[in-house]
Parts: structure tokens; C-alpha cells; sequence
């Protein structure tokens, strides 16, 4: 396949949300039969490539894209889903999108079933016609079976283990004739070691029919085990295509992650490996949707800030969740030698943890009441604060004086950008409001604070501000603090110690100065099962 | 199932997802001795009347098939049901040449309420159930002030019968005597002493059947897919709003031929609140027949029928024989109705959240707190 012309060809492609540009001059080709792995941190633009690719609707409605997309060589510009459909590119995306209630075969084939006419369809239109089941199941047995796999195509999506859904929707893709471009994203996520084997099987079975694959997963081994090429996007751009038999683990990870990091930044630890230990978590697991804890546990000794990343979806975020009582979840939390019951937000509060959460408009914030109540509710519902007793304690009566004055001392500490105390907290910018949420959880004086994602969705400056206040709000009162973020560098730059959670467990814990590919190791899921050694580490 | 879930949990299973024909089950059991009726009595009735309900309560399930819960709005077929069979009371039509105009005179008129009715369900999605019933309320006002104010004035009324005295508007109760049961009679059968209304029996299995075949086409296939995930099926390409208005439009005029029949077995018109309960009625039958808002099978119908008839007819006479007034029994009427509609949405949401703990259990640790 030399010199023949590519099946895919995108050319120059860059595209902006709202003059934030995600992608920069991205090009790829792509030939029959050929794999091509795509890696990137999350937010490197791989989805918004896919989204291009695809004619997703996001697309479209922010203004389209420019460089140009071939297919055999014809330009082609795709408006919907569906124009991409008919020219021969399909997705099997993330999430499923099967219908619970329906078999294999119906799943298959949905919108695409084999119809008969009968007498009613020449009066009622052709809606009316009936399914030709016989004839569908053969189809999807047919396709089934090109996958290598064996599933009965009765049975119910609903009642089938999570494998067996994503072979489902390989074969609702392949079952078209004219497949020619398959892009599958992350579809291993889901699977155990051994089914994730078998697709893998199936995409190089696939491949051999002509079939040609774009693979986006985190896990690097899976890479290198069935691509032919590998790209590596970073900030929107293409920073290496590289033919699989000429690098390794470690290059891509390092290419992946490695942003170069300005040393200066990372803070010198102050704490002390001899001091007590806070919080101990053991065998912790918690059920939140989109990020499932299995199996954590970790010590966090007094007075550090202690770090937890990873990639989106692996489980980071469950844990101060989890602790917090927030999502179910089970194990054991000891708190200063007491356990902590789980499952109870009031308990854990009690404890006096405080935590600012990464949803700060839904969980963080009371968006339409003033600062000045915002910052001053948890410390009034659990604590009591900011309350004097009437009538020899028979009603609480809200201080509305101290509050203020808390307010307006937190405002000033953490430089609130404000018109005053009684301004409603959604007219802040966001780095403002993670402020006010900040200020909310120091206000219960916590003896230990959960952070989640401090700096989601604000900008360069006020990131620095937050984390500073964080920083000082930890060595002025000693506070330890559990730190949850997506960006490495964040947590680089102010943590003591940093664990990276992978598949709901814990990978590793390291040192900040630890180097970028160690970390990139960690994310991607190679070093498993060696925590031991790599916690000696820090 | 039994692979992966233990015995305990596939028994305590079943209950849970059978909890309401059970209860119900358990309680006729216990009431049929107390009331003394006697079992020819009983079937009897129960002839009669499931002849009379089926159909009314068989349109409620192509909308929860297409996921749209329970439609309140098939008070709009029975109202377009309802004048249809008004308008041929005064042309004087009669028997069952009578039921199949009035028939054909409401189809129209039920389709265009249908349609109606789907758009308005369209813009209140995950909210059809309240909608369609506060629709039933306002449609119910404009079915009153044709019949009151119209009828008579703008539309030409000639039998007197019909009329209110002052001219214009139509009577509170009619006599449907010329239709009475002239359906139930067009293929008299008699075993053992229990008289049959075959035809509207035989109407009835062709509704079952054309149900049945209903599910098998592009467009009922189409329609259960759209009532499990919208998302998924407008994916595809399946024209998810088209489809909902359908299977409302389809619901809103079987409901309507169903209040028909209805109508000519009782033999009488209430012309102003005949249809207000019509709803509420059916709904609770299919509920007692094991059905949800997500799922309703044709069994579900009859057997939902049938306990619920049962339960009016011997729950009257247990309470008499048991506390000495027949009118506990005509209280439990409305009563269980409206308890058996709350109790089944509650019991709904609740198992529903069963059913995701169960799902997920997989996802959890192995030491349960």
C-alpha cells in the first residue's frame, strides 16, 4: 500500500470554540486495512478531531471548521452523523448507545431493518411494513461472526455483560456494506483484561478485511499492540506520527504528557514523612456515575497537601465524593483514629472535613443568595456558627452582623473581585466564585479539606490566585489538605505527594519532582500492581 | 438471570416486579367468600364486563410503548366518542348500523385531537402523564360548551328527545335504548345459563391481534424504541417526535371506538361527566394487571380487568356482610382507583431505583456497610 492514495486524508484542519483554538493544522491519513492509534491527554482535541470527522452537530453550530477532509480522494464536507454514515464512516463511541430492551439482532439493525411489504403499506405508507426478523438475524449472526465472537443475537442487550454490548455495537457498525472508516473511542474502558483481548482480536480481524480503524484509548499497551501508526496530539496539535515498531511505552507517554516543566514552580515540601497520620483509607470504593472507585486506599499524614490526579473517568473525583458521603460507597475512612460513616454528608461535615467541590454550580454554590450567606452556611447548618439564642435558646436567631464581617475579612484575604457582601454569588466570574467557595470551607475551620478541581473552568490568573490561597491557607493554619485535579501541573506545582488513580485504583504515589513520563506511566495504566515500589518512591 | 443472581434474589425479584396484581390477588381471595355471591353470578358479571372495559383499557398500550406513561388524554377519544354517538342519536340511526356511523363520524374528530394532543406531549417531555391529563381537563371544557352551547344553536339538533327544554343545549342523561347492547347481541350465545356478547368479543381479539401485528412493523418496532431511548433512536434517524404524535394519535382513537363500545353496553349517555372517569378507571385497571408506565402487555389488560371488576363486584356485598353497609364497598370504588394509580407510581420510581442499585452492584466493593 505505498503508493496508492490514502482512504482518509484531513489536511490542515484547525478549529475554534469561541477564539479558543483546540486545534492547530492537524493532517492524517489514513489507508485501507491500516490502524492508527491516536493518544492524548484529555482536552488534546482528539474528540473535537472525531467530532470534525464525524459531521457532529457541535461542529456545525460553532462556526465549522478549516482544512479539508478527503475520503478516496473526493473532498467531502459532512453536515450530520448521517451524511458521514452513508460515506462510510461509523463510531463506536464511549458511552453505548444500544437500546436496553432490545436483542442483539434489533440493535444491529436499528433504522436499518429488512422490510416486507404487506397489504395495509400500499394505504399507510411504508412505516407499516413488517420486519423481516429471519432475515435480520442472519445479518447480525453474519456480522457477529466476522468479529470472532460468540453472542447470541436473542439475547437482550439489557442482560448482557458489559463486553458483549461493545462487540454489539462493532457489529451495528460493520454490518453496513459500505463501512470503510471505523473510529473507535476508548472502547476498552469498559472491558476486563480478557475481553479487551478479544476486541482487540476482532479490530486486527477487522482490519485485514480492508476495513481502516482509528483506535483512541489511554491505554498505551493496547496501542502498540494492533496499531500500525500511532499520532500523538498534545494542545491541539500533532507533536509526532511514528510507526509503531520504532517506539516504545515510555517515548509515547513522555511525548503525551511531557509538557516541559519549569522546576522553579514545584513547590519544596514542606511537610514532615514523621508526622501523623490524618486520614487513613482503606479497600475505600464508591459508586459515582462516570467515575467508579473500586478498590483505594492511601494515608495523608498532618499538615500536607496531598495530591490526586489521572485521566477523566478513572475514578479520581469518587473518592473526596465518597468520603464526603456524597455517592455510595463502602470501606473504611478513619479520621484521626475514628472511622468516618460513610454514606452520611451530616457525619462527615461533623468530622470537620470541609469539601469544595468540583460542581460548583450545583453543589458549591447557592447561586441566587448574596456572598455573605454563601460563605456563611455550612459553618450555620453544622457548627452552629453565627447563630444567637432568643428566648433562652428556644429560637436561633441569624447573626447577620458577624457574618458580614467574616465575609467582608474573607473577601479581603482571598481578594474577592465583589461589589460588596450582598452581591448574588452567580453575577462572580468563576475564578471569584471558587474563591467564595473556598472561603465557604474555611469558614467551618476544617481540620482537613477536600478540594476537587479548584481550577476547572477559570482562567490562567485566577488559577494562580486560587492556588496560592490554598498554599497559604495550608501553612498559616496547618491544615491538611486532599487535592483532586486533572492537571498535572497544578498538582505538581503545589502538592507534597501525589497519587494517580487509573481504573479506580490507586497506580502510584509520587514525589512532584517525580518526571513527566513516570507520571505519564502511571495514567496509562503500565505500571499496575507495583504501588509498593513505586510509594517508596516519595 | 439465575446465573448471576442467587434464588432469594430472583423470588424476592418476581414480587417486587409483581407486587400489585399480588396484593390484589390476596384480597379478592379473601373477599369473594365473604360476599356469598355465587360463581355463575360472578362470571356472569365478569363477562359482561370485560367486554365492556377491554377495549378502553387496550388503548392505553401503544403510548407506553412509545414511552409516553400512561395517556390521560384518551378522554379526549372518549369525548369525540361521546358527540359522534350524540349526532347519530339525532339522525336516528340505529342499532349497530348506528354504532359503526357514530364510529366513523368520531374517527376524524379523534385523529384531530390526537394530533393536538401529541404536539402539546412533544414540548412536555418526561412530563407526558400530568400534561395529558391537565389536557383532558381543558379539552373537557370545550366538550362542554359544544354540548351545552352549540348543539342546538350552531349545530342543528332536531329530536327533541335530546334537547334541553329552553332549546338549545344537549339533556344531562340520554337513553342510548335504540344501540343498547346491540352489539353484545348481534351473535347471541348462550352456555350453561352465561349469555356471550360474541361480536364485541370478536372485536376485541381483532384489536389483540392487530396489536400484536402492530409490534412487528416498522413503525411499532420504531415506536418501542423510541419509548426506551429517544436519544439513542433519533441517533439512528428515527423521526422520534412523528412517532410519539402516532402512537397518541392511535391511542386517542382506539380510546374513542372503546368509549363506544363502553356506551352501547351500558345503554346510557352521562352526557356531562361520562368521560371524566373513563381515564382513570382504565389506568387503574392495567396498573392492577401488572403493567408500569414503562411496560404494559396485552395480559396485563385482561388480567388487570379482571381483578378489577372482580374486586367492585365483591368487595360491596363482603362490606356489607362484614360491617353492614354496602356503601364501604361503593367507597373502595373511587378509593382504590386513584390509590391503585399513586401506589403504582410510587411503587415505579421505587423500583426503579432497585433496578439501577442491582445493575450497578457489579461497580461496588465486596464489604457491604
Amino acid at each position: 500500500m505505498t503508493q496508492q492514495q490514502p482512504l482518509l486524508k484531513m489536511q490542515g484542519i484547525t478549529k475554534e470554540y469561541f477564539g479558543n483554538r483546540v486545534l492547530t493544522d492537524v493532517s492524517l491519513d489514513l489507508n485501507r486495512g491500516e490502524v492508527l492509534g491516536l493518544v492524548g491527554e484529555n482536552g488534546a482535541g482528539k474528540s473535537t478531531l472525531m467530532n470534525i470527522l464525524f459531521g457532529m452537530s457541535v461542529i456545525v453550530q460553532t462556526g465549522g471548521y478549516a482544512g479539508k477532509v478527503f475520503i478516496d480522494g473526493k473532498e467531502v464536507s459532512f453536515q450530520n452523523p448521517f451524511d458521514a454514515l452513508k460515506a462510510g464512516i461509523g463510531m463506536v463511541h464511549q458511552e453505548f448507545s444500544l437500546i436496553p430492551g432490545f436483542t442483539a439482532t434489533e440493535n444491529i439493525l436499528l433504522n436499518g431493518e429488512i422490510l416486507h411489504d404487506n397489504i395495509v403499506t400500499k394505504l399507510f405508507g411504508p412505516r407499516l411494513k413488517t420486519l423481516d426478523l429471519p432475515e435480520m438475524r442472519a445479518i447480525a449472526e453474519k456480522s457477529i461472526e466476522l468479529l470472532g465472537v460468540e453472542i447470541s443475537p436473542d439475547t437482550l442487550v439489557a442482560e448482557m455483560p458489559v463486553g458483549h454490548r461493545q462487540f454489539t455495537e462493532l457489529a451495528r457498525e460493520i454490518h453496513r456494506p459500505e463501512m470503510k472508516v471505523l473510529v473507535l473511542d476508548e472502547p476498552t474502558a469498559v472491558l476486563t483484561e480478557s475481553e479487551a483481548e478479544v476486541l482487540l482480536t476482532s479490530l486486527r480481524r477487522l482490519a485485514a478485511t480492508g476495513i481502516a480503524i482509528i483506535f483512541i484509548t489511554h491505554r498505551l499497551q493496547e496501542i502498540l499492540d494492533i496499531c500500525d501508526r500511532i499520532v500523538i496530539l498534545r494542545d491541539g496539535q500533532v507533536v509526532k506520527e511514528i510507526a509503531t515498531h520504532d517506539t516504545d511505552i515510555g517515548q509515547v507517554a513522555e511525548l503525551m504528557v511531557g509538557r516541559s516543566v519549569d522546576t522553579k514552580a514545584i513547590a519544596t515540601a514542606t511537610y514532615d514523612t514523621q508526622q501523623e497520620t490524618v486520614l487513613a483509607v482503606e479497600h475505600l470504593w464508591v459508586d459515582m456515575p462516570g467515575e467508579t472507585v473500586r478498590d483505594v486506599s492511601f494515608e495523608v499524614h498532618k499538615g500536607e497537601i496531598f495530591g490526586i490526579g489521572g485521566l477523566a473517568g478513572q475514578g479520581k473525583l469518587g473518592i473526596p465524593n465518597g468520603i464526603m458521603g456524597l455517592c455510595p460507597a463502602g470501606g473504611t475512612v478513619i479520621l484521626h483514629g475514628k472511622p468516618i460513616h460513610l454514606e452520611d454528608p451530616a457525619a462527615a461535615l461533623a468530622a470537620s472535613m470541609a469539601f469544595v467541590s468540583e460542581d460548583r454550580r450545583g453543589v458549591g454554590l447557592l447561586m441566587e443568595e448574596p456572598l455573605d450567606w454563601n460563605i456563611a452556611f455550612t459553618a450555620m447548618q453544622v457548627q452552629n456558627k453565627f447563630l444567637r439564642p432568643l428566648l433562652g435558646g428556644l429560637i436561633k436567631w441569624r447573626d447577620d452582623r458577624a457574618i458580614r464581617k467574616v465575609t467582608r475579612e474573607y473577601i479581603e484575604a482571598l481578594e474577592i473581585k465583589c461589589t460588596g457582601v450582598e452581591q448574588p454569588a452567580q453575577e462572580l466570574s468563576g475564578g471569584n466564585q471558587q474563591k467564595v467557595c473556598l472561603a465557604k470551607a474555611f469558614g467551618v475551620e476544617p481540620n482537613l479539606l477536600f478540594v476537587s478541581e479548584p481550577t476547572r473552568g477559570i482562567d490562567v490568573g485566577a488559577k494562580a490566585l486560587v492556588l496560592k490561597a490554598l498554599r497559604r491557607y495550608n501553612s498559616e493554619n496547618g491544615t491538611t489538605i486532599v487535592m483532586v485535579s486533572s492537571e498535572l501541573e497544578e498538582l505538581r506545582s503545589i502538592c507534597d505527594r501525589i497519587a494517580i488513580i487509573d481504573e479506580g485504583r490507586v497506580a502510584g504515589i509520587l514525589s512532584p519532582a517525580a518526571t513527566a513520563k513516570e507520571f505519564g506511566m502511571l495514567m496509562i495504566g503500565k505500571l499496575k500492581n507495583t504501588d509498593d515500589k513505586v510509594v517508596s518512591h516519595a | 438471570m439465575t446465573r448471576r443472581y442467587g434464588l432469594k434474589d430472583v423470588i424476592s425479584h418476581f414480587f417486587i416486579n409483581n407486587a400489585v396484581p399480588i396484593i390484589f390477588i390476596v384480597f379478592i381471595a379473601f373477599a369473594i367468600p365473604i360476599s356469598g355471591f355465587s360463581g355463575p353470578y360472578l362470571t356472569q358479571q365478569l363477562v359482561i364486563r370485560v367486554s365492556r372495559d377491554s377495549f378502553l383499557v387496550l388503548s392505553l398500550v401503544l403510548p407506553i410503548m412509545a414511552g409516553m406513561g400512561i395517556n390521560f388524554g384518551m378522554v379526549l377519544g372518549a369525548m369525540s366518542g361521546q358527540i359522534a354517538i350524540i349526532l347519530v342519536l339525532n339522525w336516528g340511526v340505529q342499532g349497530v348500523g348506528g354504532l359503526f356511523l357514530a364510529m366513523a363520524v368520531a374517527t376524524p374528530m379523534a385523529v384531530l385531537l390526537g394530533w393536538f394532543s401529541g404536539l402539546i406531549l412533544n414540548k412536555a417531555k418526561g412530563r407526558e402523564m400530568v400534561t395529558s391529563m391537565m389536557l383532558g381537563f381543558f379539552i373537557s371544557g370545550i366538550y362542554q360548551l359544544i354540548v351545552l352551547y352549540f348543539m342546538g344553536k350552531l349545530i342543528p339538533i332536531h329530536n327533541p328527545v335530546l334537547v334541553l327544554s329552553r332549546g338549545y343545549g344537549i339533556r344531562n342523561a340520554l337513553s342510548l335504548l335504540t344501540m343498547r347492547m346491540s352489539l353484545d347481541n348481534l351473535i347471541p350465545l348462550k352456555i350453561a345459563g352465561i349469555s356471550i356478547p360474541v361480536a364485541t368479543y370478536v372485536i376485541i381479539g381483532l384489536l389483540c391481534l392487530f396489536i400484536w401485528w402492530f409490534g412487528k412493523t416498522k413503525l411499532g418496532h420504531d415506536m418501542r424504541a423510541v419509548g426506551q431511548d429517544m436519544g439513542v433512536s433519533e441517533d439512528s434517524g428515527i423521526k422520534v417526535e412523528r412517532t410519539r404524535i402516532l402512537a397518541i394519535i392511535l391511542s386517542t382513537v382506539l380510546a374513542c371506538y372503546g368509549q363506544i363500545i363502553y356506551l352501547q353496553n351500558i345503554g346510557t349517555l352521562n352526557t356531562y361527566n361520562g368521560a371524566d372517569q373513563t381515564a382513570t378507571f382504565a389506568a387503574a385497571a392495567l396498573l392492577i394487571g401488572g403493567a408500569s408506565v414503562v411496560k404494559a402487555s396485552i395480559p396485563n389488560v385482561f388480567i388487570g380487568v379482571v381483578l378489577f371488576h372482580l374486586m367492585f363486584l365483591v368487595s360491596p356485598m363482603a362490606g356489607k356482610n362484614l360491617m353492614g353497609s354496602a356503601m364501604i364497598g361503593e367507597y373502595f370504588r373511587v378509593f382504590v382507583s386513584y390509590g391503585v394509580i399513586a401506589l403504582a407510581l410510587a411503587l415505579y420510581a421505587w423500583k426503579r431505583l432497585k433496578e439501577r442499585e442491582r445493575a450497578r452492584r457489579s461497580l461496588r466493593g465486596t464489604k457491604e456497610s
